[in-house]
């Protein structure tokens, strides 16, 4: 139930994220999902893609250093509360988020959470507990 | 101008009869190398000499030359020439990678060096009614104790308040009196500034000498120094290997640092062919101890560049001096008066996992004090796509250095191959400072 993350590091300097795009653009990737993390000196750029594999590798030959992260899918109704109804089952469980983004779905207006948590198998188990859909790899990719 | 010698008859003693004393102690200190140090018999044996072979100065081209190298690879104690019991003091200096190199002092030969700190003090204007703020470093460097033992041999006070705390460095200064400031140039120059900036005016200080080493320092730097802080400004010379402090000294005439040869041989080689150059070129300064016991060095190759005179000085003295300290013949940097090499910031970050480590040094100067930074392309061994952990990694890197280095560096993580590539030797380092 695990989906694959593209992880790019990225320096904080004009133009870096442009030229890592244009490489993704030229492979003919499209990008569902993206969030930048910054500090001071870098950033982490994470993104979910329709080609992780080759993403990975195309960013790799161009000389990024790329990394291949799982993280969790999850969706959720776009109301408020929306959430908090997610978060507070991964509370009840003890799993702790290490980051998290989001975005919304074309088709049916459902909001994805896209998160990286300590330990993923029982965030799983009290999600799917709980009512909630964990997208597969393919849901995601495909949309 | 005052010319005080700590030591006249030997500071000033002629020039024959000086090369017959070196001599005397040179066929001395080899069969000493030779029958108490396997390192040094080894060597020689392998040239083919015996100690008889060398019977005075005018021999000494024949013996093979020690490199920093060789005390590290005979780590800790293996080049000392006299049982651990007779060592009573233990110092060590940055090694090229991860050790350090270790030197030992018999009682002797901490009373050697106190004396010729005396000397170098002196030169220095040093009496024994000065008071000396020793803002060197204490500890395993030797430039704390070295100017300490020299100034209470003299019998001057000393102030023993080690490197750094600047506004402490100022309140001593003006309430003790001080008459002598010994430090690195580069700490003397950002003290005149930080004298400038604080609610002390010059004329409530006392301050007459500087005493002024453990980094190479340009005639302009000293310019700048001596109006700033309004001190003379003497340059002093030395390296731990050798002794510390206290192998040279500027004196009052500040025109080249006399060497104490009654102790320490020098010559000038050319650094690629290992030749002896005559008076006057420039070359790597080489020195061998004829009189230290506890870690003898031969023919040790400090790096340094410059050259001799051996010109009687105005002052009287006779002793050869060399020029300043002109560069080196490795990549050795001198930061905040630490010796740097690259390749120990590279056995720090393979420690890391990274196998094959790029980076780059930046050195710079601001506000007087030299600043490290180190790039440091993120490869994928080291990539986290975890913030904290990519964070966690920096300050590690940083720690790591701090204790092998024992200075700060500000470490960037930067992209892949954003560090250029060279075709033969990398470039490992920029050095933006203006020395």
């Amino acid at each position: 139930m695990l989906v694959k993350q593209i992880s790019v590091f990225v320096e904080n300097k004009q133009g870096r994220l442009v030229d890592i795009i244009e490489e993704l653009y030229k492979l003919e990737i499209n990008i569902g999902a993206v969030s930048i993390a910054d500090t001071t000196d870098f950033g982490i750029l994470r993104m979910i893609v329709n080609q992780p594999d080759k993403a990975y590798s195309g960013l790799k030959e161009a000389g990024y250093t790329v990394s291949m992260t799982e993280v969790i899918a999850v969706e959720m109704e776009d109301i408020p509360g929306g959430l908090y109804d997610v978060l507070q089952v991964l509370r009840s469980r003890q799993v702790s988020i290490e980051y998290l983004y989001s975005f919304m779905r074309r088709t049916d207006s459902k909001a994805i959470i896209i998160c990286r948590v300590e330990n993923p198998n029982d965030a799983i188990d009290a999600l799917q507990n709980a009512g909630k859909r964990v997208l597969t790899q393919d849901e995601v990719y495909s949309m | 101008m005052s010319l005080q010698y700590w030591n006249e008859p030997m500071e000033c003693m002629d020039r024959d009869e000086l090369r017959a004393l070196q001599s005397e102690r040179l066929k001395k200190i080899v069969r000493t190398v030779y029958h108490n140090v396997p390192y040094y018999r080894t060597m020689m044996q392998k040239q083919g000499l015996v100690p008889e072979d060398i019977d005075g100065v005018e021999d000494l081209y024949k013996l093979p030359f020690t490199y920093k190298q060789d005390l590290r690879d005979n780590y800790p104690y293996g080049l000392f020439a006299v049982p651990l019991s007779e060592i009573v003091r233990i110092h060590a200096s940055s090694g090229t990678t991860g050790k350090p190199t270790v030197v030992g002092y018999t009682r002797n030969d901490i009373a050697l060096w106190a004396e010729l700190m005396a000397r170098t003090m002196t030169c220095g204007g040093t009496t024994r009614d000065s008071v000396v703020q020793n803002a060197y470093g204490y500890g395993l460097f030797t430039g704390g104790l070295g100017v300490h033992y020299g100034t209470e041999r003299i019998g001057a006070s000393v102030i023993p308040i080690s490197g750094g705390n600047t506004k402490r460095q100022l309140m001593l200064m003006k309430d003790f009196g001080t008459n002598v400031l010994a430090c690195t140039p580069s700490y003397a120059l950002f003290l005149a500034e930080a004298i400038a900036e604080s609610d002390i005016d010059r004329d409530e200080l006392k301050l007459e000498y500087g005493v002024f080493g453990a980094e190479p320092w340009t005639e302009g730097l000293r310019q700048e120094i001596e109006e700033k802080l309004r001190v003379k400004a003497i340059d002093i010379y030395g390296l731990s290997e050798v002794i510390g402090p206290g192998v040279a000294s500027e004196c009052l005439c500040q025109c080249g640092l006399h060497i104490f040869e009654d102790h320490f041989i020098p010559e000038i080689i050319d650094p690629d062919t290992g030749e002896v150059l005559p008076e006057g070129e420039k070359g790597e300064l080489v020195f061998t101890t004829i009189t230290k016991e506890g870690i003898p060095v031969i023919r040790y190759r400090t790096r340094d560049i410059t050259s001799l005179t051996y010109d009687k000085c105005e002052c009287g003295r006779t002793m050869a001096r060399m020029n300043k300290v002109m560069g080196r013949t490795d990549d050795m940097l001198i930061i905040r008066g630490v010796n740097v090499f690259p390749s120990q910031i590279e056995s720090v970050l393979i420690d890391f996992g990274d196998t094959e480590p790029h980076y780059m040094l930046i050195v710079d100067r601001v506000n007087n004090l030299d600043t490290l930074e180190v790039q440091v392309e993120v490869n994928e061994k080291l990539f986290s796509d975890e913030v904290k952990r990519l964070e966690e990694l920096n300050a590690s890197i940083k720690h790591a250095i701090q204790s092998t280095l024992g200075i700060g560096a500000k470490i960037t993580l930067v992209e892949p191959k954003t560090i250029e590539r060279s075709m033969g030797k990398a470039k490992r380092v920029i050095d933006n400072r203006k020395i």
